[in-house]
């Protein structure tokens, strides 16, 4: 984080190079608990990333206000309540959203990626800079949860959920299917194995190696559980890494 | 100079033996072949079909993975088409095809070439495959997908109903409709295509032992355990007959349990081993809501393998254990 970074770099460098799940490997639980439909993944995109901005902002106009000593439990206070001002308007807005989400809404206050950032990046940039990288985060977020979502749900249950908060049409649908999905009308059958937890795991460590070679094409270190970089406990860590794997 | 060119210097073992991976893969097919033409009697052509696809796509998918990964070129160790040939037994003959080539990219480029090729999976590939695809498959890999539909010139009153392990219950013991011992013995009766003839898998099992390519410790123990705790549980002979004959407890005791790989290379390992995976499948059978556990347990003693070589590690030549080291130090 020495180097000075325009703020087109600071926003694109969430989607791939520092994609906060495929590349800083933050996140996964929400990750692999939502990522069955693509209408889920959104949602949770969105919710996350809109928590993650504000936080980001608020933190980083108070980062000189908090004590070092106690900022952990100010980081979560922040983030717990712009988490429950999405809460409470998902409930209002989009009741279906807030029952498929179910209890990972509220699970966001603990997300590794909100408090990551709030703990790597907004404590030591400016507000506009925080704002910025809370965007492009979000957004990285968001794609890597759509992917997901969008192999799991096709190949697990045969159709898409093309839709945003309700908005939008499924694919089967779109080939006027009716109740039969796309897999059992060209003669497969969905391969169910997808939408449940192990398929979300296979389907997120494949992600994961495309995402590393993408990388190491673009001359980027393979994303690996080494270093303190991306540990939201890195600052308060007493064990200082040379690249040797964490034990925590 | 000229001295040099005749010296090969490298490092230990220097003494070799004439065996290969593939003269071993080689061995183990052979002894795969009874159980394959017995397939093929019992459930017809669509059996045949499932190997066939099977293998083929196993050794292609293993030819593509290496060369997508730029690594070695292993697919002429046979190892794959041996894994082809598991997975195909492992099936019931309803699958459809393309559900087995799923099965067969699970298997190798998953489980097997992912960790690394050869020697490497910390599973059996081909168990793990079966059990990705009873999770993929419910419907296809459930108990009435197993029934024998198309036998040829085979007494086959009992290859009609459910599979046999779900036709014996600690409860009931041995329900009506149960094929017989004899019938079970031969194989014309309702389960996975491979598994159903229990004398053809011996006589695979018998010429793998006689050939060394496998110690009879593990398919012993492991069938002798289900024997024991099932002559326990039932109080009746005639009821651990069927256990041991029924189900994959005969292809899953002498071809997949003895793995290289993912089975102990210790005596006393083995025996362990063996031992769990008996204890762990009479579990899953009696009080599971599965009616068959051998894959299970398989796997879940495979991935502890590592566990038990270290702890039945042999003491190193010349060198004396520590608690005599202790006594004489007194």
């Amino acid at each position: 984080m020495a180097e000075k970074k325009t703020l087109g770099q600071e926003f694109s460098k969430g989607l791939i190079k520092e994609n906060p799940v495929l590349r800083l490997v933050l996140g996964t639980c929400p990750t692999l608990a939502v990522s069955t439909s693509i209408e889920n993944a959104i949602g949770m995109g969105i919710a996350a990333t809109i928590v993650l901005i504000c936080s980001n902002i608020v933190i980083s106009a108070l980062r000189k206000v908090i004590p070092n000593k106690v900022r952990i439990p100010c980081y979560i206070v922040v983030i717990a309540a712009f988490v429950t001002i999405v809460q409470l308007l998902v409930k209002a807005f989009a009741p279906a959203l807030d029952t498929a989400l179910g209890i990972y809404l509220p699970l966001i206050v603990v997300n590794c990626i909100i408090l990551g950032r709030a703990e790597g990046f907004a404590n030591k940039n400016g507000v506009i800079a925080s704002a910025v990288d809370g965007v492009g985060m979000g957004v990285g977020f968001t794609i890597a949860l759509t992917l997901m979502a969008a192999i799991r749900e096709f190949f697990g249950s045969g159709n898409l959920t093309l839709k945003v908060l309700g908005y939008g049409t499924t694919l089967q649908d779109i080939f006027g299917l009716g109740e039969t999905d796309v897999l059992t009308a060209i003669g497969l059958e969905p391969i169910l194995i997808f939408i449940l937890a192990p398929g979300g795991f296979f389907t997120f460590g494949l992600l994961m190696a495309c995402a590393n070679k993408l990388a190491e094409k673009a001359g980027k270190p393979k994303a690996e559980l080494k270093g303190c970089e991306g540990c939201p406990m890195a600052a308060t860590c007493s064990i200082k890494l040379d690249g040797k794997e964490c034990a925590e | 100079m000229e001295l040099n060119n005749k010296l090969t210097v490298s490092a230990s073992p220097h003494v070799k033996s004439a065996e290969t991976t593939t003269g071993i893969m080689l061995d183990v097919i052979i002894a795969l072949i009874p159980a394959g033409i017995a397939s093929i009697f019992v459930f017809g052509i669509r059996a045949l079909a499932i190997i066939l696809t099977s293998v083929i796509a196993c050794v292609l998918i293993e030819y593509l993975s290496r060369k997508v990964m730029k690594r070695d070129q292993t697919v002429g160790d046979l190892s794959a088409v041996v894994t082809g040939l598991l997975l195909a037994y492992n099936l019931p003959a309803s699958i459809p095809l393309w559900e087995v080539v799923f099965g067969a990219v699970v298997a190798i480029v998953v489980v097997k070439q992912m960790f690394g090729g050869i020697g490497c999976n910390f599973v059996n590939p081909a168990l793990l495959a079966r059990i990705v695809m009873m999770s993929a498959f419910p419907a296809k890999m459930s108990a009435g997908a197993f029934v024998a539909t198309n036998v040829t010139g085979w007494d086959v009153d009992g290859a009609t109903g459910a599979t046999p392990m779900g036709l014996i219950s600690l409860a009931d013991g041995i329900k009506d409709g149960a094929p017989t011992l004899m019938q079970m013995f031969v194989g014309t009766t309702s389960g996975c295509i491979g598994e159903v003839s229990a004398l053809a898998l011996i006589l695979g099992g018998v010429y793998l032992i006689i050939r060394k390519v496998i110690s009879p410790i593990i398919p012993c123990v492991y069938v002798g355990t289900v024997a024991l705790i099932m002559l326990i549980a039932f109080g009746d002979v005639n009821a651990m007959a069927y256990e041991v004959l029924g189900g994959g407890l005969m292809i899953g005791a002498i071809f997949m349990a003895t793995d290289y790989t993912t089975s102990p290379i210790t005596k006393n390992g083995k025996i362990i081993y063996a031992l769990c995976c008996g204890l762990l499948t009479c579990l899953i059978r009696l009080f599971g809501s599965l009616p068959e556990g051998v894959s299970f347990s398989i796997i879940i003693m495979n991935i502890l393998v590592p566990h038990i070589e270290n702890a039945t590690k042999p003491t190193i030549f010349g060198t004396v254990k520590e608690k005599k080291n202790k006594e004489e130090a007194k």
